[in-house]
């Protein structure tokens, strides 16, 4: 089976500081994959050279079995890789609908997907806020919402995108117990219904629990990739990242 | 085109000279664009009310143009310091989009450069000092004192900020404010104090700016809007935040500029900047000495 | 309220404003009103940009003189139909948009910003070398004194400027309520955000310099016909860029209402100061509104409105629901 994402030798530097080194990740189509590392190993950077939001030196990310080097962002979006930023970045002059209504537009009827009156939209759109429980305030503005339901917003724009592959980038940042467990079914739940996702987390027990293969990085490079129980007890990630 | 060597060597000498002015006219940007990451395009604006508050004084009083200019430095610096409150006040702090930010600078550009035609009208003026007028020979090349002068004491100016931005606390604070705010306020020091003071600086050098300009040219209100393209290429040229590099990319403007008047004509210099701007940006946006 | 009917009624309202000139009998009214309808046709086309992308242009003036210029040299060639004229403006101003947008949209707004302030100075540089169209020593235009059916030729330059002020409003107002206007309020918002949700962002762009720049463009090609003799500094004046920026900040920027708020009562204003005050004061005092406004009222007369009457929505961006099956500005 063709990997869906393959990221080959990957290599990115700001100037003189090397950000990522050689990275090489695949990840398999259904995957459940949780990213690990300490702050600044450059997980989020990762994922902007996947996305198409920072451009790699190095290396390639194949996706679909599509080289996307070149590719924009948006280009990337619209061949299935939706992400969310992680602090949100709603948009903020528009409501909650409106926001959702920009994947829809720009990305699910780009790609040619079902969309045919503005009822469907606005229909899909409640649906989809439902799913997260923000449908009450569907009508608000994103200055209106608290941290929690920020980060859901962030989450349900990129699922709007119907994407392949789903990275969530710390989407449970500060969320209380109960509210972990939601968005974690809610991830569960994509992935049932077919959407990839990796999953970069500090929440070890969420990671732990969701990920069917855990990928740690560290000071740009990847210092273990396997299964998730075996990974953790490795020694070079538990002196890097666990510190015992 | 009468190429020579002798007037090859003159333009570029001349670029060098001029290019020492640009970067004094520069460095108040690498401040407030460069380290601040404020738009300000009014700057050539403040730059001119320089030129005019010098000319009155060495009217009326016959001072030299370059020590009216330090004497009103202070009062330029408390209008900067001034001008930073109401930006932050009105823009920053409530996290505006830039748009308006840029829009505030650019009335503020507009009600000097209308406030000074209405008051001196569009008449050209210019200062009177010993410098004014003789020139140094040597073999080939002219060194007007008009420009040597003042690019000498660009030269000083641009020495003196980086002395101040690297050994000074308030200095070396301006520097960290740029990079971390929060580990500054961790310091107990204030963040907009030290943003306000670094601003009022920048449109200090401005009154000294105005002076060089009035010295090398004659001037009129609309001759800061000329330089505005010219110095954010040389801010963005230099490396954004970097005097060093300002004063590299200042001389290379200038002398780029200087060739290409001397051999293609004097109505194509403004294009000359532009075209660097565009070239930084779209080549190397860190610049020359990236930070 | 669909498209095709706003834009009969505001042609209903502007042949009401045209037969309350006639009426007035003074000549003068047409010369003062054409000039408030150019600056609604530069305010809206600037907030097109400026307003629902958040790019500001401070080149305005170099458009509008594109125009303007083109006139010139067609003039020169042979003289053309003043729609013709229009129609040929737009097309070499927005190609100008679009070229400029190509180079300079790449980078951050305020590169942007400074990006097309330079340019202004460029083309103005670069108008006043070519003798063609008269260079520094600027261009005469004859106007003929009257043409029928409308009698005096200020009422058709009227008529002219009234149908694009109202053309340009209705594109504004079309933008606002499809995709593309969505699209534009993203980029406004968060444009990194933007691109991640599919946006194309640099098309769209480019798509809205085009749009505002050719607006700009035909804004200016009646002028040299308007004032009989061009110059450059009469054509690149700054109170256009000065102008164009003001009116939408101050009418309010989040819709198409905004910059003909704005148009219409600063413009109004000049008139009466430019032959009451001098004009230098008349341009002081808009500088001062502008930097009030945006201090004090970032989000226009429109944005007070909204404020102190609520239940007025006034057609911000996106509000109306969008067909997906509609024609729509752009793929």
């Amino acid at each position: 089976m063709t990997a869906l994402l393959d990221v080959r030798n990957l290599g990115k530097r700001f100037g003189g500081f090397v950000a990522l080194e050689n990275i090489a990740l695949s990840v398999q189509p259904g995957e459940r994959v949780g990213l690990i590392g300490p702050n600044g190993s450059g997980k989020s950077t990762l994922v902007n050279c996947i996305c198409g939001t920072l451009r790699n030196e190095a290396g390639s990310v194949h996706f679909d079995g599509r080289a996307l080097d070149g590719f924009t962002a948006h280009q990337r979006t619209r061949r299935g890789v939706a992400r969310t930023f992680q602090l949100p970045r709603p948009f903020a002059s528009l409501t909650l609908a409106e926001n959702l209504r920009i994947p829809l537009l720009y990305t699910v009827a780009a790609r040619g997907g079902v969309l045919h009156t503005a009822d469907h939209i606005d229909e899909r759109c409640l649906a989809l806020l439902r799913e997260v429980g923000l449908d009450s305030k569907a009508h608000r503005l994103p200055r209106d919402l608290t941290q929690v339901e920020m980060r859901k917003l962030e989450l349900v724009r990129a699922m709007a995108a119907e994407p392949k592959l789903l990275i969530a980038d710390e989407s449970m940042a500060g969320l209380t117990h109960s509210e972990v467990e939601e968005i974690l079914n809610l991830l569960k739940r994509l992935n049932e219904q077919g959407v990839t996702v990796i999953l970069i987390e500090h929440i070890m027990r969420a990671v732990m629990s969701f990920s069917q293969r855990l990928v740690v990085l560290v000071s740009g490079r990847k210092i273990a990739d396997g299964e998730p129980n075996a990974v953790v007890r490795e020694p070079e990630v538990e002196r890097a990242y666990l510190g015992q | 085109m009468i190429f020579s060597f002798d007037l090859l060597i003159d333009a570029i000498v001349s670029g060098i000279l001029i290019g020492a002015f640009y970067a004094a006219v520069t460095a108040g940007i690498t401040l407030s664009f460069g380290i601040l990451d404020v738009v300000n395009i009014a700057h050539p604006g403040f730059i001119i009310l320089g030129s005019y508050v010098v000319y009155i004084i060495n009217l009326k009083l016959g001072i030299d143009p370059i020590v009216a200019a330090i004497a009103v430095m202070p009062a330029f610096y408390v209008l900067g310091a001034a001008i930073y409150q109401v930006y932050y006040v009105s823009f920053e702090k409530r996290g505006q989009d830039s748009m308006r930010g840029l829009a505030f600078f650019f009335g503020i550009l507009f009600i000097t450069e209308v406030s000074l035609v209405l008051y001196f009208g569009v008449d050209y003026r210019y200062v009177e000092a010993p410098y004014i007028g003789p020139t140094w020979h040597f073999g080939f090349v002219d060194l007007p004192l008009r420009i040597l002068v003042p690019c000498l004491v660009s030269l000083l100016l641009i020495a003196g900020l980086q002395l101040t931005l690297t050994r000074t606390f308030i200095g070396r604070a301006i520097m960290a404010v740029a990079q971390d705010e929060l580990a500054l306020r961790l310091m107990a020091v204030d963040p907009i104090r030290i943003k306000r003071i670094a601003f009022g600086i920048s449109i200090a050098t401005a009154a000294l700016a105005g002076a060089f300009l009035i010295i090398i040219q004659p001037v009129e209100p609309s001759v800061g809007r000329e330089y505005i393209g010219r110095v954010f290429a040389i801010c963005v040229l230099g490396g954004m935040g970097s005097l060093p590099g300002t004063l590299v990319a200042a001389m290379l403007v200038g002398i780029v500029e200087s060739l290409t008047s001397t051999f293609y004509g004097p109505s194509w210099a403004p294009a000359v900047s532009f075209s660097f701007l565009l070239l930084t940006l779209a080549v190397r946006p860190a610049g020359l000495l990236g930070r | 309220m669909r498209t095709h009917i706003f834009f009969i009624v505001s042609l209903i309202i502007g042949a009401c404003v045209y037969g309350l000139a006639a009426t007035l009998g003074n000549d003068y009214y047409f010369f003062a009103g054409y000039v408030v309808l150019q600056y609604v046709v530069l305010a809206t086309a600037w907030n097109i940009l400026g307003g629902y992308c958040g790019y500001v242009n401070f080149g305005s003036a170099a458009f509008f003189a594109i125009g303007a210029y083109s006139t010139v040299a067609l003039y020169r060639f042979h003289p053309m139909p003043i729609p013709v004229d229009v129609a040929l403006g737009g097309v070499a101003s927005g190609i100008v948009g679009l070229g400029t947008g190509y180079l300079t949209l790449r980078m951050r707004g305020a590169f942007f910003a400074i990006a097309t302030l330079a340019l202004a100075v460029v083309f103005e540089t670069l108008v006043v070398n070519w003798d063609y169209v008269g260079g520094s020593r600027g261009a005469y235009i004859v106007r003929p004194e009257t043409i029928a059916p409308f009698g005096s030729y200020i009422k058709y330059l009227f008529l002219i400027m009234l149908v694009l002020a109202i053309g340009s409003i209705t594109v504004a107002r079309l933008i606002e309520r499809s995709r593309l206007g969505y699209g534009f309020a993203t980029i406004r918002d968060d444009e990194l955000a933007a691109e991640a949700s599919g946006v194309p962002t640099l098309r769209l762009k480019l798509v809205a310099t085009t749009i505002s720049g050719a607006l700009m463009g035909m804004a200016g090609a009646p002028f040299p016909y308007y004032i009989g003799y061009l110059q450059p500094s009469s054509a690149f004046g700054l109170d256009y860029a000065v102008n164009s920026i003001a009116m939408p900040l101050i009418g309010g920027t989040t819709s198409w209402v905004g910059p003909l708020i704005g148009a219409i009562l600063l413009g109004s204003l000049q008139q009466i100061a430019t032959v009451t005050i001098s004009s230098a004061v008349n341009l002081l005092i808009v500088g001062f509104l502008l930097v009030g406004f945006v201090i004090v009222a970032p989000n226009g007369i429109t944005g007070l409105v909204q404020k102190y009457i609520p239940h007025r929505p006034l057609g911000q961006v996106g509000r109306r629901r969008v067909k997906a099956d509609a024609p729509e500005a752009t793929p």
